[in-house]
C-alpha cells in the first residue's frame, strides 16, 4: 500500500460517504455489500489474469454454480420428491460422467485407428441414450411433486453459510473440466469456449426445475450464520430496549444493523482472501506464476509445467469466483436465473479487475468498491439526474424515453471508462508493482 | 404416401428453418472470419455491431413507413439496409480510428484487442439499448407467407402441410447475393485481392506495396456490410431484441472456427454446419418417425435428443469437437 492507493480508496470511501448523506445510508450500505461481493469476484478473475495472463469469459458461469450450491446446501428438503426419483436421476448423472470418462479413456489409451474412433462413439451415443433413459423418468416424477412450492428434489436444509466453501467446490470442479478441455488452446478460443461453457451453465440453471426450479425462482433460501432476520430483532425485548435507551429508531436500526453484519463478515472474507493471496504472491510460487505469464516459453525451458499451473490458478481463480457467487445468493435469499446476464457479471467484472490495475490485489479490491458503486448508483440517482436534465424539456415522448434510457447509460459510460483506462493507463489505476 | 408426408414434414421442420437460420450464421460467421483474418482478433462487439445496425434499419424503416414508402410484397427493411450499411461504416471506421488503430500500430497482442473490443460491445450495447430501448421489435413487413400451409395441404393433398414464410425466402436469396458478392470482390478485384494477400501474409504483401490502412478501412465497411445485413436478417425471420444479438455471439463464433477462423468459404459451410446440427438434435423427431417407421414401432416419446433451451450447448460442442481435433477447421490448409 503506497499513498497513491491510500489516496484512490480514501476517495472510492469518500463516495459511499456522500452516498450515505445525500441519498441514504441504506443504499450506501446496500451498494457496499456488493461491492465487497464484488471485489472478492475480481480478486478471482485477477487470479487467472492478473497472475497467468488467462482471459476467461465464463465468470458468469463460475458465480452461478456458487449460487446453485446454496440451493443444494440450504434449500428446504423435500423427502417425497426425492423418494420419487432422487436415487435414480443422481445414478442417471452418475451414469453421464462415466460415460464420458469412459470416452476420454478409451481415446487415451487405444491405439489411434477406425477401431478407437468406433468404440469412442459408440460409448458416446450408447452413453447418452443410457442416461436419458435413466435420467428422465426421475426428472418427471421429481418435477410432479407439487409443482407450485417444489417439483425439485430439494436440498439439505443446512445453514447458507456451508454453501459458500461449497459453491467454490462446484465451480472448481467445473473449471477443472473446462481447463482440461479449453487450456491447452490459444488465448482467444479459450475465451470463445468459456463464453460457451457459461452459456450453458446458465441454461442449465435455468430449465433444469428439478434442481433449482428454474426461471420460477428459488426462494426462501435462509440467511448465513449469524445473520439475524430484521422481523425478529424488531421483536426481541432486548432490542428494543436498547434503541429506547438510545434514542434510536428500531425500524432503520435493525435494518442497518443487518447490513453493518454482512459488511463485516465480507469484509473479514475479503481481508483473509487478501492475506492468503499476497502472501502466495510474493512466495516461489508467485514468482514462478508471474513468469509463466510474461514469458511461457522460457518458463517452460526453465522445466516449469506451464499446462498445470494454468489449470492450477484456472481452478483457484474460479473457485473464489463461485464462492462469491454462493455468498450473493445466500445473501440475497433467492436464485434468480435470470439475473446472470454475461454483461453484468462477467465483462462488468473484467472492467474492475482492468480499471483497478490487473495483477494488483488491491486493484482488484479498488475496482471492485469503484465500479459496483458505479454500476449500482445508477439504479437509485440515475433517473433522478435524468429527471433534473430534463425537468426544461415539454412533457412527451422523448422525455419519457430518456428518462426510461438513464440506466442504460452506466453501459456506455462504464465501456468509455473501460477503453480509456486500456488505452492512456493500460496497467490501472494501482498498477502492478 | 408416409413416406412423402414424413419427407414433406422433415422439410418443413427441419430443412428450411435450418436453411434460413445457416444463411443467416454464415453472413454473420463471415464478418467475424474477414475481421480475423486481416485485423487478427476474435471481435467480442460483433454481436452488438449487428444489434446497431439492425436498430438503424429498424429506424429508417419506421420512417420510410411513416412516409408511405413500401416496396410490398417485399420487407420495406431490405430498403432501408443501404442507409443502415453507411451508417454502420461510419462507425466502425469511427471505432477503428479512435480505438482499434492504437494497438495496431502498437502490434499489441490479439488478446489485448479481444478485451479491447469487449469494451466497444460495452459502448455499443449502451448505444443500442439507449436509442431503442430493450423491449422487443418487430419490424417484418411485406408478405407473410409464400406458400401457406394450407395452400399446400390442399394443392397436393398431403396431411402434412410445408410452409416457406416470405422472410425465409428474402433471407435465402439476401443471403445468397451477400455472398455472391463477397466473393466475387475477393476473387476478381484488385482491392479484394489485396486483401486475401494481407491476410495470407502480411509482411510479403506490404513489401508489395499493399497499403494496409486502405485494406482494413475496406474491411471494416465489409464487415458493416455484413453485419447489417445478417442482424436484419435474423431479425426480420425472429424478431429484434438487444440481448438476443449478444447471445448469437456464440453460435457465430463456432460457425466461423469450425470452417477455420479467416477463411471465408469455411465461415459459410461453418454456418450451415451449426445450424443443421442445432435443428436436428433440438427437433422432436415423433411426428417423421411415425409416418416412416411401421405402426408397431412408432415412438411413444418426442424423440427430441435436446430441449431447444440448449440450442447453444449444440454449437459449444461443435467448437470444442474442431478445436480439439481440427484446430485449424474444415476449410483451412494445414498451417
Amino acid at each position: 500500500m503506497n499513498t497513491r492507493a491510500i489516496y484512490l480508496f480514501a476517495g472510492v470511501g469518500m463516495l459511499y460517504v456522500l452516498t450515505g448523506l445525500l441519498l441514504s445510508w441504506n443504499v450506501s450500505l446496500n451498494i457496499l455489500i456488493l461491492g465487497l461481493l464484488s471485489a472478492i469476484m475480481a480478486l478471482g478473475v485477477n487470479m487467472q489474469w492478473g497472475y497467468a495472463g488467462l482471459f476467461s469469459t465464463g465468470i458468469v458461469g463460475s458465480i452461478a454454480l456458487g449460487g446453485l450450491a446454496v440451493v443444494f446446501v440450504s434449500g428446504q428438503p423435500v423427502p417425497e420428491a426425492f423418494a420419487a426419483g432422487g436415487w435414480q436421476a443422481i445414478g442417471g448423472l452418475a451414469v453421464a460422467v462415466a460415460g464420458i470418462a469412459a470416452a476420454v479413456a478409451a481415446w487415451t489409451y487405444m491405439a489411434p485407428g477406425r477401431l478407437r474412433n468406433l468404440a469412442v462413439a459408440v460409448i458416446l451415443i450408447g452413453g447418452f441414450f443410457l442416461y436419458r433413459g435413466i435420467f428422465d423418468p426421475a426428472v418427471e416424477r421429481i418435477e410432479a411433486f407439487d409443482p407450485a412450492t417444489h417439483g425439485n428434489v430439494g436440498g439439505f436444509g443446512l445453514n447458507s453459510i456451508w454453501a459458500w466453501p461449497v459453491g467454490g467446490l462446484f465451480a472448481a470442479i467445473a473449471a477443472w473440466a473446462i481447463g482440461k478441455i479449453a487450456l491447452g488452446l490459444r488465448e482467444d478460443y479459450l475465451a470463445i469456449a468459456t463464453l460457451g461453457i457459461a452459456e450453458i451453465v446458465i441454461t442449465a440453471i435455468k430449465s433444469e426445475d428439478w434442481m433449482s426450479r428454474g426461471v420460477k425462482n428459488f426462494v426462501g433460501l435462509p440467511r448465513p450464520w449469524p445473520v439475524p432476520y430484521e422481523v425478529d430483532m424488531q421483536a426481541d425485548p432486548g432490542f428494543l430496549a436498547f434503541c429506547a435507551n438510545w434514542g434510536l429508531d428500531p425500524m432503520t436500526t435493525s435494518t442497518l444493523s443487518v447490513k453493518g453484519i454482512y459488511i463485516v463478515m465480507f469484509a473479514m472474507v475479503l481481508g483473509i482472501l487478501i492475506w492468503l493471496l499476497q502472501r502466495a504472491l510474493n512466495s516461489p510460487w508467485g514468482r514462478m506464476m508471474r513468469a509463466i505469464r510474461d514469458n511461457e516459453v522460457s518458463a517452460a525451458a526453465m522445466g516449469k509445467d506451464v499446462k498445470r499451473q494454468h489449470l492450477i490458478i484456472f481452478i483457484l481463480g474460479a473457485a473464489v469466483v463461485g464462492m462469491s457467487g454462493a455468498m450473493y445468493v445466500s445473501m440475497l435469499g433467492q436464485l434468480v436465473p435470470g439475473e446472470y446476464t454475461p454483461l453484468r457479471f462477467t465483462f462488468l467484472i473484467w472492467i474492475m479487475v482492468i480499471v483497478g490495475g490487473s495483477g494488483n490485489n488491491w486493484g482488484s479490491v479498488l475496482g471492485g468498491l469503484l465500479v459496483g458503486w458505479l454500476w449500482l448508483i445508477v439504479d437509485n440517482a440515475g433517473p433522478l439526474v435524468m429527471g433534473a436534465i430534463t425537468t426544461g424539456m415539454a412533457d412527451g415522448p422523448l422525455k419519457a424515453h430518456l428518462v426510461d434510457a438513464a440506466p442504460q447509460l452506466r453501459l456506455l459510460t462504464l465501456g468509455v471508462a473501460l477503453l480509456l483506462v486500456l488505452r492512456f493507463s493500460p496497467r490501472g489505476l494501482l498498477p502492478e508493482k | 404416401m408416409d413416406l412423402l408426408n414424413a419427407l414433406v414434414a422433415f422439410l418443413n421442420f427441419v430443412v428450411i428453418p435450418a436453411a434460413s437460420y445457416g444463411a443467416q450464421l454464415a453472413v454473420g460467421a463471415l464478418g467475424v472470419t474477414l475481421i480475423f483474418g486481416i485485423l487478427r482478433f476474435s471481435n467480442f462487439a460483433w454481436g452488438d455491431t449487428m444489434a446497431f445496425g439492425t436498430m438503424v434499419v429498424i429506424l429508417v424503416t419506421w420512417l420510410f413507413q411513416s412516409l408511405g414508402i413500401s416496396i410490398a410484397p417485399l420487407p420495406t427493411a431490405l430498403l432501408a439496409l443501404p442507409f443502415a450499411i453507411a451508417i454502420t461504416s461510419a462507425l466502425l471506421l469511427g471505432t477503428d480510428r479512435v480505438v482499434y488503430r492504437f494497438y495496431r500500430k502498437q502490434k499489441a497482442k490479439p488478446i489485448i484487442l479481444v478485451i479491447v473490443s469487449a469494451g466497444v460491445m460495452f459502448v455499443m450495447n449502451g448505444l443500442v439499448r439507449i436509442i431503442i430501448g430493450t423491449e422487443e421489435q418487430n419490424f417484418a413487413d411485406g408478405g407473410r407467407f409464400l406458400i401457406s400451409a394450407g395452400d399446400f395441404k390442399a394443392w397436393t393433398g398431403l396431411a402434412e402441410g410445408l410452409a416457406i414464410k416470405g422472410t425465409t425466402a428474402v433471407t435465402l436469396v439476401t443471403a445468397l447475393l451477400t455472398m455472391a458478392a463477397l466473393f466475387w470482390f475477393l476473387q476478381k478485384t484488385r482491392t479484394g485481392k489485396s486483401m486475401r494477400a494481407f491476410s495470407d501474409n502480411e509482411d510479403l504483401a506490404l513489401l508489395s506495396g499493399i497499403n494496409p490502412d486502405r485494406v482494413v478501412q475496406v474491411t471494416w465497411v465489409i464487415a458493416a456490410a455484413l453485419a447489417v445485413i445478417a442482424g436484419t436478417l435474423y431479425g426480420l425471420d425472429k424478431s429484434f431484441r438487444p440481448f438476443i444479438y449478444f447471445s448469437l455471439l456464440l453460435p457465430i463464433f463456432a460457425s466461423a472456427v469450425v470452417g477455420g477462423l479467416g477463411s471465408p468459404m469455411g465461415a459459410v459451410a461453418g454456418g450451415f454446419v451449426v445450424a443443421f446440427s442445432e435443428v436436428v438434435v433440438t427437433y422432436a423427431w415423433k411426428k417423421v418417425l411415425t409416418y416412416v417407421l411401421p405402426a408397431s414401432l412408432a415412438p411413444d416419446s418426442l424423440m427430441q435428443l435436446l430441449s431447444t433451451d440448449y440450442k447453444f450447448a449444440v454449437s459449444f460442442s461443435i467448437l470444442i469437437i474442431v478445436l480439439l481435433f481440427m484446430p485449424n477447421g474444415l476449410f483451412n490448409k494445414g498451417k
